[in-house]
């Protein structure tokens, strides 16, 4: 068991509306819904980890959650670094995991 | 006058609604691309609900707050709006000195567009008073295990459930200190999880030293009274272990989280060897407190405090004149706090006095809420113990993967020869989150931390030196600096309909 998209027929909001999308990751096609951030889709899409750290090559993914860690950057349509947890994504967006060493803070 | 507003939260709300009633322009930026900050986090326009306020304490506020300045032509709102910089425009020296009312002595920029795009605008400001209402984000400490997928900050779990409707995991166990771990848990089980447990490390005598002098601003005073009775009763109805006097000391797991240990921890967190308790679950959220985001301040000169907080005084200004700071930057003090903060510094911001009238409430209820954050302080503030808990596998910084084995040999060598040089020898808190994640614990393990880090962490230039001076707020790409930049424009919003940019679309 894992993260999970609460399903809207059990959510007591009661959601009127979701349109579907899907992103493309290392290849693989993941399903989510509009509106959601790329870590959103991923988490619930059941995988936990989408980057391995350059040291020691430790799984890392979602931790902060509000753009501060910067565990969980990935390459999104070539764009390399781009925090998954802040993005949203976009139908199509095809989302590429970072093996590599570890991107400096740029001055 | 012409106000600029940093942050969207319910300090930066009420300041722009303030400045604005006040006469002011006003200039709201926020990084996110929906208002409402961290309380108010809630799910995009793209999924529309009927009931979501459930979700929420204040919602209506929140939304009539967000209508007003949506529909307000003299409100500017621009979301997706990355403060990257503020800069002096004067020598820090000149602060404060001059006739009436001189403009803010800073340079505000920005980049506006989708989060670490390639091609996002820039823009310039020179308002003439600044208000920082950046707010928090969790402090959580390192225990063994703590950086395997599975393990969130509880604010991540928070945001995942009001944000998006994902609950971070089925079985989880909540843990750390201070009243957030109680709203965590109710979004989670209103987000169709199982809370196995939240464990809190300050202990029942220190809780009611906390608050037993005054336990009506933990319910009364604080106009929480609704809002605990709501996640006592979720804790009740769903039968959620609440234990005080106990931490998470280790996660297990190979590529996740499988278990959690916990343990009881005496007065000042140091585990109580053979009561050791191991739960499977497949998440765990850990907060031990917040961190405020400081940076900005930082750089527009505000002095802060010892605590680590920005100082202002009651007009909610900060030690440089014409900027101005409310929320979490100015201590902990949660929501209602930061809504009264928020509306003195925009009703200051843009010329007022905080004796007058119209804020006349707002003025009582903030000598309510002072000593709010030191009782919180006081009552689940981080005991020394916890490094107890830490082994030499366990990281201190998750960036540079600094392991605390490595960390304590170094100090032990260049023996104790700063924060600056312990950095530079062992890069913790070099890495691409500039030392937010672990910089309060990096200070601590040197034997800073907040109370003695102006007298004892001092840099080579004998400048007190700490993890948050960041000058460069958020990353940013060299192509955005070099083409990116725009020119310094007006703040007064030169359009006659109402301006909401969606930076993000
Ligand atoms: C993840 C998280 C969840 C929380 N949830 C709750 C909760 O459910 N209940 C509760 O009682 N308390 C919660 N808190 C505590 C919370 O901080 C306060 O209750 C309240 O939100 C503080 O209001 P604020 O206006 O000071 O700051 P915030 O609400 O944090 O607002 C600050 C805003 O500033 C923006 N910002 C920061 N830096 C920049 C920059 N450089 N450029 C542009 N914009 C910037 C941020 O995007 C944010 O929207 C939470 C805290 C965190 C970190
Ligand atoms: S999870 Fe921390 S930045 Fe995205």
């Amino acid at each position: 068991m894992a993260a999970r998209l609460l399903p809207a027929s059990s959510d007591p909001i009661r959601p009127s509306g979701a349109t579907p999308l899907a992103i493309s990751l290392d290849g693989e096609t993941v399903a989510g819904v509009a509106g959601q951030t790329i870590a959103g889709v991923v988490l619930a899409s059941g995988r936990l980890a989408w980057r391995r750290t350059s040291a020691d090559g430790r799984p890392r993914g979602l931790f902060c959650g509000i753009g501060v860690c910067f565990d969980c950057i990935v390459t999104v349509n070539g764009e390399r670094d781009v925090r998954a947890c802040q993005r949203r994504a976009a139908d199509g967006d095809v989302v590429e995991i970072q093996h590599d060493a570890l991107p400096e803070v740029r001055p | 006058m012409k106000v600029v507003i940093v942050g969207a939260g319910p300090a930066g709300l009420a300041a722009a609604l303030a400045a604005r009633a006040h006469g002011a322009s006003v200039t709201l930026l926020d990084a996110a691309d929906e208002p409402g900050g961290q309380y108010w986090r809630h799910l995009p326009p793209e999924r529309p609900s009927a009931n979501e306020r459930i979700l929420h304490h204040g919602w209506q506020r929140f939304t009539a707050m967000r209508r007003a300045l949506e529909a307000d032509a003299g409100c500017e709102i621009v979301m997706g709006a990355q403060v990257w910089a503020i800069e002096r425009s004067d020598a820090p020296a000149q602060a404060r000195t001059e006739a009436p009312m001189p403009a803010a002595p800073v340079v505000v920029h920005v980049l506006v567009g989708p989060p670490d795009g390639t091609g996002r605008a820039g823009r310039t400001f020179r308002p003439d008073a600044l208000v920082l209402a950046t707010g928090a984000h969790d402090r959580t400490l390192p225990f063994p295990g703590w950086d395997l997928p599975g393990v969130f900050t509880a604010g991540a779990a928070q945001a995942f459930a009001k944000g998006e409707r994902v609950a971070v995991g089925q079985r989880v166990v909540i843990a750390g200190a201070g009243p957030f771990l109680l709203p965590v848990a109710a979004s989670l089980v209103a987000t169709g999880a199982r809370v196995l447990g939240v464990f809190e490390a300050s202990r029942i005598a220190g809780l009611v030293r906390g608050w037993l002098p005054k336990p009506w601003q933990l319910i009364g005073a604080a106009k929480k009274g609704g809002e605990l009775a709501g996640y006592v009763g979720t804790h009740l109805r769903h039968r959620i272990p609440y234990a005080t006097g106990r931490a998470v000391i280790a996660a297990h797991g190979t590529d996740r989280v499988e278990a959690v240990t916990v343990a009881r921890v005496d007065a000042n967190w140091r585990p109580v060897p053979g009561t050791e308790q191991r739960i499977a679950a497949d998440a765990v959220c850990v907060s031990h407190g917040f961190t405020p985001r400081l940076e900005l301040p930082i750089a527009a000169g505000c002095a802060i405090s010892s605590s680590r907080f920005v100082e202002v005084d009651e007009a909610q200004q900060s030690s440089v004149a014409g900027v101005y700071a409310a929320g979490e930057i100015t201590g902990i003090g949660g929501v209602d706090a930061a809504l009264v903060e928020g509306e003195l510094a925009g009703h200051c911001a843009a010329g007022g006095s905080p004796g007058d009238p119209e804020v006349r409430r707002a003025a009582k209820a903030r000598t309510t809420f002072t000593g709010f954050a030191a009782r919180i302080e006081a009552a689940h503030g981080i005991r020394r113990g916890w490094t107890a808990w830490l082994d030499d596998d366990t990281l201190v910084c998750r960036c540079e993967e600094v392991p605390y084995g490595r960390f304590r040999e170094t100090a032990a060598q260049t023996c104790g020869s700063g924060l600056r040089s312990m950095k530079l020898t062992t890069r913790a808190g070099l890495g691409i989150c500039q030392g937010r994640v672990c910089g309060g614990t990096v200070e601590e393990l040197i034997g800073g931390g907040p109370e003695t880090a102006a007298g004892g962490l001092l840099d080579q230039r004998g400048v007190a030196a700490t993890t948050d001076r960041r000058p460069i707020a958020s990353p940013v790409r060299l192509g955005e600096l070099a083409g990116g930049i725009g020119p310094t424009e007006p703040t007064e919003p030169h359009l006659s309909k109402p301006t909401v940019q969606k930076g993000h679309q």
